[in-house]
C-alpha cells in the first residue's frame, strides 16, 4: 500500500479497508442498480419517515413521564389549571408548552407515525398490484406485512400513552377487543392491563416500554432484514427494454441513487417538520384528561384503525350466548375477526396466487402490470374495497353531522355496501384491466396472441415458431 | 358501454403516462453514461448549499429567542427543504447520468442444497428410533411451554370476583363527583346525573371513581312512561333510574342522554347513548339494546330514596358491569 | 281573513289590540294577566305574532297541540328567547329537528313574542355572567355533562336519531337558557344539579373554545382524527407521491438534462 497524501478519499478508503477489508463491499454496494420507478421510492418514504419517528420520539420519551398516578395540575396551560390528572397527561403538557420545541416535536412525531403507515399501505398496494410479492419475495413480503401490523400497534400504543381522553378512550375499547378473544380473553386482558381497565399502574409502563423499545426494536430490526433480503435478491423491475428476469437495470447506488434517495430523506422530513409546525395534531390540551366515566361524541382512532371502529360500529348487536355464559362477545367480531381475516388473506396471497390465481410457481423478477392479471387485480380490489367501505363507516357520524345522512340508515347502507361494493369492484376491475390489456395487445411484453396458419386440409396449426418466441419470452 | 370503457382507459393511460411506447426490444443494450455538468448548475447548486446553513441558524436563534412552534417548523422545514433541493438538484445535474445493467444473483443452488438436505440426514444417522425422540422433544417443549403459560392461569381463580366486581351494596348513597349526597328532589325530569357510591374506597380498593363499577348515569323520566320488567317494578322511585355509565360493548362512558322533549320528535324515546360507536339503551325497559353492536342490556342499579330525600343503591347490578368475556354468565 | 286583518290592525295599534286580546286571555284561563300598561303593550303584540306564526303547531293560546307541538304554557321567558334568538323556531315543519339559523324575527318581534310566552309564567331569562365562572371547573363540567354530545371541544356530532349542534356561535346567555331546557333531544338540568355559579363556568368554558388558541398551528375542525388522516393522506402522502414522481424516474426515454455542447450520446 503506498498512498501519496494527495489521495484523501482514498486515505479514507484504504483505512477501513485495512482494518475490516470493506473495500470489496463498499464497490459492490456502490455498483448496486436501483431501478427507475416512482413507485419503488414509497418504501423509502416508509423508512425515512421511521428515522423521523425514532429521532423525534428519543427526543419526547426524555421529557414524558409514563405514570397514571393521578395529580392535581399546576402548569403553565391555564384551562385545567387545579383539575386532576394523571402524571403522564401532566408532563405531556409539559413537552407541548414549557420546553422548547416539544411541541413542534410532539406534532412532528405524531404526523411521521400517520405518514409512515401511509408509506407502508401504498407500498404494501404496490406490492400486491405488480406480483412482486411472489417468489422469491415472498419471504420479504411476509416482513413486509408482519411490519404494517407492527406500525399500526406501535401507532396505537404511542396515541395512547398521553392518558388525554381519547387515549382512554381508545383503550378502553382495546381492552374491551383483548377481553372478547374467546377462551383467554378474560386473562389475557387482565394480566396485559394488571387488573380490570383502567388496570394497575404498571400497564402505563409497559405500554410505554412497548412504544419506546419492544416494538421499535422489532421494527427497526425486521427494517434491517427486509432490506438484506432485498440487496441479495436485487430490487424487482418493470419490463423494458433491455430489462430481463436475469439482469437489473437502472441507477447505480453511487453516486446518483445515493444522492437522490438522501435528497428523498430530505424531502420528507423537511415535508413532515413543516406539517408539525403549521399544521395542529392531537391537542390533548383541548381533548382534556381522561377519566373511564367522562367521553366525547364520535371518538376516533389515527386513520390506521379507522377501519376497525369502522367494522365494531358496523357489526350488528350479535353476541354468542348459550348455557347461562358467553362465548362470544361482540367487539371481538369487528376488532378481531375481522383485522385477522384481512391480515390472513394478505399473509396467504403468496399461496392463493400460486395455487389459485396465476397457478405459477415459478420465479419471477420482472413485474407485472396491474393490467396483466386481471384475475389478481381484481381480488385485490374487491378486498381493498372492502376494507374501504368499512373504513368510510368509521366515520358515518360525521357524515351525520355534516350532510344530515342518518346515522342509522348510514349504517344499514355501508353493511349493504360490504357485501356489495367487494362485487362491483371486482367485476369493474377485472373489465378495465382486460380493456385495458386488449387495448394494447401485452404492452409489456409485446404482442402475446398465438399465430395459426390454415392448413391444407383445411385445419388450423398454430404456428409453432411464433409460439416459442412467445412462451420465451414469459 | 365498450366504447366508455376504452375512453375510461384511454384517460387512465393518458394520465399516468401509460401510453407511452414500451415496444419489445429484447437485445437492445440500455447502459449508459453522461458526465460533465453545466457551470451554472453547480452554481445553483452552490448557493442553494450555502442558504441551508442561513435557514439552520435560524432555527437556532428562534429556538433560543422565541421557541414558537410555528416559526420553529417552518425555519428547519426550509432548512431541511434547501437540503433536498440541493441533494436533488447535485443527484440530476452534476454527477454523471448513468443507466447501469447489473446481473441478478441465481439464488438457488441445487447440488449445494442437496448436500445440505443429505448432510443433515447424515446427522441423525444410526439412530433408530428417530420417532420416538422427536416425540420426547415435542414433549419437553410442551412442558416448558406450560410451565410458562400457566401462572397466567393463577389469575383465573379470582378472575371472575375481578371482573364482575363493584362497590355497589344496598343502602350505599349515590354521590357526585365531587363526593356530595344526590338527593332525589335535585334531580329533575329529563335531566342526566353522573353518581357514584358514597365511601367505597379508592380505584385501587375497587371503589373509586376511576373503577369500572363505580359511575352510574341517573336519568328521570315519567314514572308512567316506564315500562320495566315486573321485577323491577321497584327500582325507580319517582322514575328515578340509575344504570351504569360503561357500556357493555367496549367500556366506553356512556355519556348520551337522548329525551325527546317535543311530542313530534322523530326519535325514539328517553334512551342512553355511547359516544363510541352508538349503542343505544332503552332507559324505560330496564336498559335493552335499542340498537348499535352492544350484544347485553345496561345494567341497572335498583334504587331508593331515603328518609332524608337521598339516593341509594336498593341491591346490587342487575348484571355484569362492561363488557362481555369469555365464560361471562349472561 | 278576518282575524289577519284584525291582526294587523292589532299590530299597528297596540291600545286598540289590548282589548281584542283581554278576550282571548280570559278565554284561555291563563292565571292574572298582566295589567301594567307598557309590558301588556309588548304581550299584545307578541300575541299577535304569536297567532300568525306559532298557533298553527302551538295552538292559539299557546296550549300545544297533542302529537305535534308540545304547550308553552311554563316554559317561560327564558325557552321563547332561546329558540327565537337562535333561530330554531319557526319550524318548517313540526318534525324537523330544531337547528341554529339566523332569526325569522326582527328583535323587537322576538322581545314582543318572548313576553307573550313568558306571561304564561315559568323562568325568566337567565343572567349568564362567564366572567365569574372558573375555567377550570367549566372543562371539567363540560366534560362530564356535556362533550359526551357536543365533542369535548364543542364541535358538535350525532346521537342516535339526531344532530348535535356545534356551539361555535352559542352566547353565554343561550347556554344558560338550553340548559334549563334540554332543547329537542338534549337532556335539562336544574338548579340542584348545575348550580347558576356552575352555568358561568360553563359558559366560560364554551366561550374559550370559541377563541381557540391553536397552539399547534392550523386548528383543522379540532375534532381530531378525522381531519388529521384527512391531512396525512389528501396534503402529505399526495406531496410525498409527487415527489417520488418527480425524484423516481430518470428514464432513458424521457432525459432530463438539457443537451450540451461536446455532450455524450
Amino acid at each position: 500500500m503506498n498512498h501519496t497524501a494527495k489521495d484523501r478519499p482514498g486515505d479514507a478508503v484504504a483505512f477501513v479497508d485495512e482494518r475490516l477489508g470493506a473495500a470489496r463491499g463498499m464497490r459492490w454496494l456502490m455498483d448496486y442498480v436501483f431501478p427507475d420507478h416512482w413507485s419503488f421510492l414509497l418504501g423509502e418514504i416508509a423508512l425515512y419517515s421511521f428515522v423521523v419517528l425514532v429521532l423525534t420520539g428519543t427526543f419526547l420519551a426524555l421529557f414524558f413521564d409514563p405514570d397514571t398516578t393521578q395529580t392535581v395540575y399546576h402548569g403553565s396551560y391555564h384551562a385545567l389549571q387545579g383539575q386532576s390528572v394523571s402524571n403522564a397527561y401532566a408532563s405531556t403538557l409539559h413537552i407541548s408548552f414549557d420546553v422548547s420545541g416539544g411541541l413542534l416535536a410532539r406534532q412532528v412525531h405524531h404526523w411521521a407515525a400517520l405518514v409512515f403507515v401511509a408509506a407502508i399501505t401504498l407500498h404494501l398496494l404496490r406490492i400486491v398490484f405488480t406480483g412482486a410479492f411472489r417468489k422469491p419475495r415472498d419471504i420479504n413480503y411476509f416482513i413486509g406485512v408482519t411490519l404494517l401490523a407492527l406500525a399500526i400497534l406501535e401507532g396505537f400504543a404511542g396515541y395512547s400513552l398521553p392518558d388525554d381522553l381519547l387515549s382512554g378512550m381508545g383503550l378502553a375499547i382495546a381492552w374491551a377487543v383483548a377481553m372478547s378473544l374467546p377462551l383467554i380473553g378474560g386473562p389475557f386482558a387482565t394480566a396485559l392491563w394488571g387488573g380490570r381497565f383502567p388496570g394497575s399502574t404498571a400497564f402505563e409502563s409497559r405500554l410505554f416500554i412497548a412504544h419506546v423499545f419492544l416494538l421499535p426494536a422489532i421494527i427497526g430490526g425486521l427494517i434491517a432484514v427486509h432490506l438484506a433480503i432485498i440487496m441479495r435478491q436485487r430490487h424487482s423491475q418493470f419490463p423494458g427494454p433491455g430489462r430481463r428476469e436475469d439482469n437489473v437495470v437502472g441507477t447505480p447506488m453511487w453516486p446518483g441513487y445515493a444522492l437522490r434517495s438522501l435528497g428523498l430523506f430530505a424531502a420528507v422530513a423537511a415535508l413532515l417538520v413543516l406539517m408539525g409546525g403549521l399544521i395542529q395534531i392531537n391537542p390533548v390540551w383541548l381533548w382534556g384528561p381522561y377519566h373511564p366515566y367522562i367521553g366525547t361524541n364520535g371518538a376516533q382512532p389515527d386513520w390506521y384503525l379507522g377501519w376497525l371502529i369502522g367494522a365494531l360500529r358496523l357489526m350488528p348487536n350479535l353476541e354468542i350466548h348459550a348455557f347461562g355464559h358467553t362465548f362470544v362477545p361482540n367487539p371481538f367480531f369487528g376488532g378481531v375477526l375481522f383485522p385477522g381475516i384481512v391480515f390472513g388473506l394478505l399473509y396467504a396471497l403468496p399461496w392463493l396466487d400460486r395455487r389459485f390465481i396465476s397457478r405459477d410457481y415459478r420465479r419471477h423478477d420482472l413485474l407485472e402490470r396491474p393490467r396483466d392479471n386481471p384475475r389478481r387485480s381484481a381480488l385485490a380490489a374487491a378486498l381493498l374495497s372492502a376494507v374501504a367501505v368499512v373504513f368510510a363507516a368509521g366515520s358515518a357520524d360525521r357524515l351525520f353531522f355534516q350532510f344530515g345522512f342518518g346515522y342509522e340508515g348510514a349504517v344499514w347502507f355501508f353493511r349493504g355496501a360490504f357485501l356489495v361494493v367487494p362485487v362491483i369492484t371486482y367485476l369493474v376491475t377485472k373489465r378495465v384491466c382486460a380493456g385495458l390489456a386488449r387495448e394494447q395487445a401485452h404492452p409489456l411484453r409485446g404482442w402475446s396472441g398465438h399465430v395459426v396458419i390454415r392448413n391444407r386440409s383445411g385445419g388450423f396449426d398454430a404456428d409453432a415458431e411464433a409460439i416459442e418466441l412467445d412462451t420465451a419470452e414469459r | 358501454m365498450s366504447r366508455v370503457w376504452k375512453t375510461i382507459v384511454m384517460f387512465v393511460l393518458w394520465r399516468t403516462g401509460g401510453l407511452r411506447a414500451r415496444g419489445q426490444q429484447p437485445e437492445v443494450d440500455p447502459s449508459e453514461r453522461h458526465t460533465g455538468a453545466p457551470a451554472w448548475a453547480e452554481l445553483l447548486v452552490v448557493a442553494v448549499l450555502l442558504l441551508v446553513p442561513v435557514a439552520a441558524l435560524a432555527f437556532v436563534a428562534l429556538f433560543v429567542l422565541d421557541p414558537n412552534t410555528q416559526l420553529l417548523g417552518l425555519a428547519l422545514g426550509t432548512t431541511l427543504a434547501l437540503l433536498a433541493c440541493a441533494l436533488v438538484l447535485a443527484g440530476r445535474w452534476l454527477v454523471p447520468q448513468e443507466t447501469k445493467v447489473e446481473q441478478r444473483p441465481r439464488l438457488a443452488d441445487p447440488d449445494a442444497a442437496r448436500e445440505v438436505t443429505e448432510q443433515a440426514a447424515e446427522g441423525v444417522e444410526g439412530i433408530t428410533r428417530r420417532r420416538l425422540l422427536a416425540g420426547a422433544a415435542g414433549v419437553a417443549g410442551a412442558g416448558l411451554t406450560a410451565a410458562v403459560v400457566i401462572p397466567v392461569a393463577a389469575l383465573g381463580p379470582g378472575l371472575e370476583e375481578q371482573l364482575r366486581r363493584t362497590p355497589w351494596r344496598a343502602g350505599r348513597a349515590l354521590v357526585d363527583e365531587q363526593g356530595n349526597p344526590m338527593l332525589a328532589a335535585d334531580i329533575i325530569e329529563r335531566s342526566f346525573q353522573t353518581a357514584f357510591p358514597q365511601g367505597a374506597g379508592t380505584a385501587a380498593e375497587g371503589g373509586g371513581q376511576e373503577d369500572l363499577g363505580s359511575p352510574v348515569v341517573v336519568v328521570r323520566v315519567d314514572p308512567a312512561t316506564l315500562r320495566l320488567p315486573a321485577e323491577r317494578a321497584d327500582w325507580a322511585p319517582q322514575g328515578i333510574l340509575a344504570y351504569s355509565k360503561i357500556c357493555t360493548h367496549a367500556a366506553c362512558a356512556i355519556s348520551l342522554f337522548r329525551d325527546p322533549l317535543s311530542p313530534s320528535t322523530e326519535s325514539k324515546g328517553p334512551a342512553l347513548v355511547c359516544p363510541c360507536h352508538y349503542s343505544t339503551f332503552d332507559v324505560l325497559d330496564g336498559g335493552s339494546v335499542e340498537f348499535g353492536p352492544a350484544g347485553r342490556p345496561l345494567p341497572q342499579l335498583p334504587l331508593t330514596i331515603d328518609s332524608a330525600g337521598v339516593l341509594r343503591a336498593a341491591g346490587l347490578m342487575s348484571g355484569p358491569v362492561g363488557p362481555s368475556w369469555w365464560g361471562d354468565p349472561s | 281573513m278576518r282575524r289577519r286583518l284584525m291582526m294587523m290592525v292589532a299590530l299597528g295599534c297596540g291600545a286598540l289590540a289590548l282589548t281584542d286580546f283581554a278576550a282571548h286571555w280570559d278565554a284561555s284561563a291563563t292565571p292574572s294577566p298582566t295589567s301594567t300598561a307598557a309590558p301588556s303593550g309588548l304581550v299584545a303584540q307578541g300575541h299577535a305574532l304569536f297567532d300568525s306564526s306559532c298557533a298553527s303547531c302551538h295552538g292559539l293560546s299557546a296550549q300545544g297541540i297533542s302529537g305535534r307541538a308540545p304547550s308553552l304554557h311554563g316554559v317561560g321567558a327564558l325557552a321563547a328567547d332561546f329558540y327565537l334568538q337562535t333561530g330554531r323556531m319557526p319550524l318548517p315543519n313540526p318534525k324537523a329537528q330544531p337547528l341554529r339559523t339566523s332569526p325569522a324575527f326582527s328583535p323587537s318581534k322576538i322581545k314582543a313574542l318572548v313576553a307573550y310566552v313568558g306571561s304564561f309564567g315559568g323562568p325568566d331569562i337567565p343572567t349568564v355572567q362567564p366572567s365569574r365562572g372558573s375555567l377550570a371547573e367549566g372543562q371539567r363540567l363540560f366534560g362530564l355533562d356535556c362533550a359526551g354530545c357536543h365533542t369535548i371541544q364543542g364541535q358538535g356530532g350525532i346521537v342516535t336519531g339526531a344532530i348535535v349542534p356545534a356551539l361555535n356561535q352559542a352566547t353565554p346567555r343561550q347556554v344558560g337558557e338550553a340548559v334549563r331546557i334540554g332543547p329537542y333531544v338534549m337532556p335539562r338540568f336544574g338548579e340542584g344539579e348545575l348550580t347558576g355559579t356552575e352555568v358561568n363556568s360553563l359558559a366560560r368554558y364554551i366561550q374559550s373554545i370559541q377563541h381557540p388558541d391553536n397552539l399547534g398551528g392550523w386548528g383543522i375542525g379540532r375534532i381530531g382524527p378525522i381531519p388529521e388522516g384527512m391531512v396525512a393522506w389528501l396534503l402529505a402522502a399526495a406531496a410525498l407521491l409527487l415527489i417520488a414522481r418527480l425524484l423516481g424516474e430518470r428514464t432513458s426515454e424521457q432525459p432530463e438534462r438539457p443537451p450540451r455542447p461536446g455532450g455524450g450520446a
